[in-house]
């Protein structure tokens, strides 16, 4: 199919299907499914070695796979691989740019291996460099960019040829905060035109701003949904249990006497409060009393939705459990 | 057609940006050859003269003496020092001063003036066996020259008589022995460098990992790579022959076009060979080692220094699978004998098979080793 021409009509712009990838005796990846929805920024969190790089590589058609489908834009992967990397962007952890070559020399690269023509290339580039705001670098070594520029220039290298779908594997490692953040806004402007983002990412706060996230652990999927149908979970929030945050000098002392008194189901230090789950009827001013008695002075304490992080550790501990109880 | 290309006016564009922007490496790459070709063009003479020579002439009357000044004048030995023992001697040339002694016994005149025949004892190291055989050559020479002046008296007629004409080297100057296959060394040398870092340096950066991501194919992404550094090998080339021209000197009998022409095959095959280096190894360091491997060979059983001819039957399979075997026969070929193509298509032939194989092993392993890994 000729670059450019019109993708096959779709909602989903990944439909992952039982996939599993082995490499001699190992499970890489372990009977995953999921789908991604056109617009969204779809966020892949798991620790290192967990399986998101090679998800990555078979999703854009890299890694042929051991079992199960996937369908990216409407195609298969494992027949159309070449048109799949057509439509597609993929930014690497490491910005894969050349650092001696300037900025303006790195996009023509991009647009040269994607084909596009001359005009085309012409207009993209003017597109992306007012988007990324590189104006001013046009002229300078790639290498010499700080690095939330080297990540701009990433990205637009990456979306140079207009793909649909954008892969960015961990884009903000290494960057500071505020390129972070800008990052961020540039993400959201564009799933607004329409464009599909998977991002890996190891940032809670970050997972925390993906309209979708799934959580890959070991091969296995064990968290897929919205950040807040997550927290819904009834496993992260069992019926008739609510979270609550209690704020105290005391972090320490007051975490020993929470986990002895009765409706406590679980307590964790965060930072200068207390994150604990407890029976829905528990009297949250009788409980600040008790503390007040043992001479703990108490703030606040407030109900709390679960964080992503609350999420992905109670999921995290289910899963070795029925592990453990499986081999048992 | 065009697709399994796919890619590759894009790298192309790339690498010759590279290279012009690493001004430094270019010129080192182009340069260190020349230097190497002026130290070994000026400094090493494969003829062997001047051997050192250590003489005891227990003898000392005048037969004797027109004995040595024979072996004098025949520029092979040079003697060094005059001894008056057999242990002196030996002491000499054990400790490598001398390479040859020759001993001239006490009765050689009495034995020669009586018509009987006369022994020299010529003592030679054998440790290099190019000296040594000179050595036994040249002396041997002189015996038969002194016995046949002896039995011949005046009549100056030989029954048989030899007379050898040297071919295409006729003043057997070393440069023009050597010169033409040094080219093919060097540019093998410098052409698997220059390429296998190229790629291995992109492996380096994670930029290999992002181009597999691109439309961009195998074939492509290497000949894109392949042919800038095809025109810096022939560019260095021209220098080295230009160098060898009108420096050292070295008449070129055939056609330089031809000899261009030929080069390029060879080039071919110690580029992909500079691929399938970089589609193992995983960093610089790892290529340099690997780049390393294939000179020793080259060199060695080429026929650059020794001749093929006299390698072990077993040996001499491994000749015919290097590339420089191939191009050493041409610039020989070319230079020295005024070959055509006519006689050096099969070595041509020979190249390009050699490097479209290598090409197509490193596409595989970058297929499956690199890609999917």
């Amino acid at each position: 199919m000729a670059p450019g021409s019109p993708s096959p009509p779709t909602e989903v712009a990944i439909a992952a299907e039982h996939l599993v990838r082995t490499f001699g005796q190992f499970t890489a990846v372990n009977d995953i499914s999921f789908e991604v929805k056109r617009g969204e920024i779809f966020g892949f969190l798991g620790p290192n070695g967990s399986g998101k790089t090679t998800v990555i590589k078979m999703l854009t058609g890299l890694l042929p796979l051991t079992g199960g489908a996937a369908q990216v834009e409407g195609l298969d992967v494992r027949t159309h691989a070449e048109e799949v990397r057509e439509r597609i962007g993929y930014m690497s952890q490491k910005f894969s740019l050349y650092d001696d070559l300037t900025v303006n020399e790195n996009l023509t690269f991009y647009g040269r291996i994607y084909s596009l023509p001359a005009d085309r290339l012409k207009r993209r580039m003017n597109e992306i460099i007012e988007l990324n705001g590189l104006g001013p670098y046009l002229d300078r070594l790639a290498g010499k960019l700080s690095g939330g520029w080297k990540q701009r220039l990433a990205l637009g290298c990456a979306m140079l040829h207009e793909p649909k779908l954008l892969f960015l594997d961990e884009p903000t490692a290494g960057i500071d905060p505020v390129a972070r953040r800008q990052l961020w806004d540039l993400l959201f402007e564009l799933s607004g035109h329409g464009i599909t983002f998977f991002v890996t990412t190891h940032y809670m706060d970050e997972a925390e701003r993906c309209s979708h996230v799934a959580y890959i652990y070991y091969g296995k999927l064990i968290a897929d949904g919205t950040p807040n149908s997550l927290r819904e979970l009834p496993e992260v929030k069992p019926e008739g249990t609510i979270r609550v945050e209690i704020t105290t000098p005391e972090v320490t002392r007051a975490l020993r006497l929470t986990r002895q008194m009765p409706g406590i189901r679980g307590a964790t230090i965060f930072g200068q409060s207390i994150h604990a789950l407890i029976d829905d009827h528990t009297d949250l001013h009788e409980l600040q009393n008790k503390l007040l008695k043992e001479g703990i002075a108490v703030a606040e304490i407030r109900p709390l939705a679960a964080s992503l992080e609350d999420v992905f550790v109670e999921l995290t501990y289910r899963h070795q459990a029925k592990l453990e109880e499986s081999r048992a | 057609m065009r697709d399994i290309f796919r890619g590759f006016g894009a790298v192309f564009y790339k690498e010759a940006l590279h290279i012009r922007r690493d001004a430094g490496t270019l010129f080192f790459s182009l340069t260190m050859p020349l230097m190497q070709m002026f130290l070994l063009g000026f400094g090493i003479d494969t003829n062997i003269r001047h051997i050192p020579t250590v003489v005891y002439n227990a003898d000392g009357r005048r037969e004797s003496r027109e004995l040595i000044d024979q072996l004098k004048n025949s520029d092979t030995f040079y003697v060094m020092r005059y001894v008056q023992s057999d242990h002196e001697m030996n002491d000499i040339i054990v400790a490598g001063k001398a390479r040859v002694g020759i001993k001239v016994p006490v009765d050689y005149s009495d034995k020669l003036l009586h018509g009987m025949s006369a022994q020299v004892l010529v003592l030679i190291d054998g440790s290099d066996s190019s000296v040594a055989g000179q050595a036994i050559n040249v002396s041997n020479a002189i015996g038969l020259q002194e016995s046949l002046k002896r039995v011949l008296q005046d009549r100056n007629v030989m029954a048989v008589e030899m007379r050898p004409k040297m071919l295409f080297n006729p003043d057997s100057r070393s440069p023009n022995f050597f010169l033409p296959g040094l080219t093919a060394i060097m540019l093998l040398n410098v052409t698997t460098f220059l390429t296998a870092f190229s790629i291995v340096r992109e492996k380096e950066r994670g930029t290999l990992e992002q181009l597999f991501v691109t439309p961009v194919k195998p074939y492509g992404l290497m000949l894109g790579k392949l042919l800038p550094y095809l025109c810096v090998g022939f560019f260095e080339l021209c220098l080295i022959l230009t160098c060898m021209r009108f420096i050292f000197r070295v008449p070129i009998h055939g056609s330089v076009l031809l000899l261009a022409g030929l080069a390029l095959p060879y080039l071919f095959a110690a580029l992909s060979l500079g691929i399938l280096i970089s589609s193992k190894a995983a960093s610089q360091a790892e290529a340099m080692q690997l780049a390393f491997l294939p000179i020793l060979p080259s060199v060695f059983f080429s026929g650059y220094i020794f001749p093929r001819e006299t390698m072990p039957a077993l040996f001499q399979p491994i000749s015919y699978l290097i590339p420089a075997t191939y191009f050493i026969n041409i610039t020989r070929g070319v230079i020295l004998r005024g070959a055509t193509i006519r006689h050096l298509w099969t070595d041509g032939l020979a190249l390009l098979a050699i490097g479209t194989f290598l090409l197509v092993v490193a596409a595989r392993r970058f297929q499956n080793k690199v890609i999917s890994a």
